[in-house]
């Protein structure tokens, strides 16, 4: 497939905007600035993208929302807080395309009637933050932003925001507070941000891919779009894959592409002749697979189906040398940490399934420990104040549903050692 | 408290915002690039230049884990030991740093050389396990590889 949310890359000036405008960059936006703004939100609408942040949710309905409500100013946020471990998908677009990224939040700024977007940028990005300031003083400088967009008499701004370490921040209305100076706290929903977000007026928040794809729409038109990709859920997708595979990156291919051909196909299978364990579909977050559901298409509609999900579309891959409780230990050591601490069935659920998975994995656990993880982790399910607390509950089901026995051989390991 | 210079660049980028307080995230970052660490002082003085009570500031300082609380050493090494970093060997490097430095998380050579901070995901997964040093990123770690790159960090 021919790349393009990922294309020139390889170019080591890629970031640079002579090179981008060279391969066709900034058209899209002279495109759309011939479209009344209602007209692109159709287009975007019509294509079918869905947000690539994690929740999939219909980027064109999304823009329409905030472009309903009457307030204003409105503001178009761009989520590169990129937290979800295991994910650095959005990391390339960044650091290698950041004028892609640019020209996607201009068109959407224009299609919103926003004056201002902010880049809320993880901390642990340093050098991303150096490359996206300097395109968008590039941009600036060719009239693309500021006080009048390609002569068009429209204005628009753009600023880096720097997260400082919080994962909870990639949660959209956590990553509002956050932007407001505040504790990365969420806030209860309804209102949604599209009616009061930043500063309470209408705010579209939009992951990096999401916004990468727009230039794109344009270019190729909402038809076309369309039909790249899964019938549900069209367009390219980055898939960032680490762990035991022989060549671990980030891969653009159709939204849809099954865990199988990635792994095998793309990635070049396991290495050191190894053999699959087990795979974490879409960043940490996300039900483990077992080898036999690796058939499954990696797309928003169908992993659920096959008891996962596309979360990020971080796909860890695990060999048979992993112990998967120790996997599963340092994945509740990160939600403990990164709990927020505003409500109790996360706060205090979450230390609860860490410490007994921790006993377990350091052979003083017992034979119901398993038992009491599962009713531990059914009390958080549907209780928490955001997903991050369902999330770390789903995730521990996930490895008892397919791999219960090896907490059974830690827990048998200690009575046999006892005995 | 806050060098004259500090506070002029705080202010400039107040004025990049809507509204005072969101500029606190920014404003602590050059707070603690020019100090190396936020102290309670540097904390109250920046609620004061932004016209935001202290105890807002000092919430929200605490809230995020890339903020200092104390003084830090002269190079800050922040390894990453999540899922992916850690199934290609991530603790072992956090084994020699103790064994090599004498530096345990969270903490600080005696000579003031290096502080370690164990990090969660810094998107390097690809090329576990991976590190950033003060903000210069490196990937493929091995034994090997993180003593001749601290070397250069005196
Ligand atoms: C705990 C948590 C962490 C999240 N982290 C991120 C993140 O790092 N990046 C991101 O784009 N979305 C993240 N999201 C999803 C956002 O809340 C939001 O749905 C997304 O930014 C919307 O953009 P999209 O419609 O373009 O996907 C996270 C959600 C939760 C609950
Ligand atoms: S679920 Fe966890 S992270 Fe989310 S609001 Fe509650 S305590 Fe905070």
């Amino acid at each position: 497939m021919e790349k393009f949310l990922l294309k020139n890359i390889e170019n080591p000036n890629s970031a640079d905007i002579a090179e981008y405008i060279k391969t066709g960059g900034y058209k899209a936006l002279s495109k759309a600035l011939e479209l009344k703004p209602s007209d692109i939100i159709d287009e975007v609408k019509r294509s079918g993208l869905r947000g690539r942040g994690g929740a999939g949710f219909p980027t064109g309905m999304k823009w329409a929302f905030a472009a309903a409500d009457s307030k204003k100013p409105k503001f178009i946020l761009c989520n590169a807080d990129e937290g979800e471990p295991g994910t650095f998908k959005d990391r390339p677009i960044l650091e290698k395309n950041p004028h892609l990224l640019i020209e996607g939040m201009i068109i959407s700024g224009y299609a919103l009637q926003a004056e201002y977007g902010y880049i809320y940028l993880r901390g642990e990005y340093p050098e991303a933050k150096d490359i996206l300031e300097d395109a968008i003083k590039q941009a600036h400088d060719k009239g693309y932003l500021g006080d009048d967009v390609l002569g068009k008499g429209i204005r628009f701004y753009l600023h880096v925001h720097q997260g400082a370490g919080a994962y909870i921040c990639g949660e959209e209305t956590a990553l509002i507070e956050s932007l407001e100076g505040r504790r990365g706290q969420p806030r209860i929903k309804p209102p949604f941000p599209v009616n009061e977000g930043f500063l309470s007026k209408p705010t579209v928040v939009n992951n990096v891919e999401t916004l990468a794809n727009i230039p794109y729409i344009m270019e190729i038109g909402a038809e076309a779009y369309s039909k790249l990709g899964s019938p549900d859920c069209p367009g390219p997708k980055l898939y960032s894959v680490s762990g035991h595979v022989k060549m671990p990156g980030v891969y653009e291919l159709p939204m849809g592409t099954t865990l199988r051909e990635i792994i095998y196909t793309h990635c070049g299978g396991i290495r050191d002749g190894k053999k699959l364990k087990a795979v974490i579909p879409g960043g940490i977050s996300t039900p483990i697979l077992p080898p036999e559901k690796i058939d499954c298409p990696m797309d928003f509609v169908s992993m659920p189906k096959h008891g996962s999900m596309l979360g990020s579309g971080a796909v860890i891959v695990f060999d048979e040398t992993v112990d998967l409780v120790k996997v599963c230990l340092r994945a509740m050591k990160f939600f403990e940490h990164e709990s927020c601490g505003k409500c109790t069935p996360c706060r205090e659920g979450v230390g609860w399934l860490r410490a007994i998975i921790e006993r377990i994995y350091n052979g003083s656990g017992t034979e119901k420990d398993i038992d009491l993880l599962l009713e531990v982790s059914k009390n958080i399910t549907g209780k928490t104040f955001c997903p991050l607390g369902d999330g770390a509950a789903g995730v521990v089901q996930g490895f008892i549903k397919d791999f219960r026995h090896e907490f059974e051989q830690h827990i048998s390991k200690q009575v046999k050692a006892a005995a | 408290m806050l060098n004259e210079r500090v506070v002029i660049e705080i202010n400039r980028i107040k004025s990049k915002y809507h509204d005072a307080q969101s500029s606190l995230l920014p404003a602590l970052y050059v707070v603690q690039r020019e100090y190396g660490w936020l102290s309670p002082d540097a904390v109250a003085a920046v609620g004061d230049v932004l016209n935001v009570p202290r105890t807002t500031v000092k919430g929200v300082a605490t809230f995020y884990s890339m903020f200092r609380h104390k003084p830090m050493g002269r190079h800050l090494i922040q390894l990453c030991t999540n899922v992916a970093c850690m199934i290609m060997g991530a603790e072992r490097l956090v084994d020699i740093l103790k064994t090599r430095y004498g530096l345990e998380p969270n903490s600080t050579t005696d000579d003031g050389r290096f502080s370690l901070v164990v990090m969660e995901c810094i998107g390097a997964c690809a090329t576990a396990p991976a590190m950033l040093v003060d903000t210069d990123f490196y990937d493929n770690l091995t034994e090997e590889r993180i003593a001749d790159i601290l070397e250069n960090y005196k």
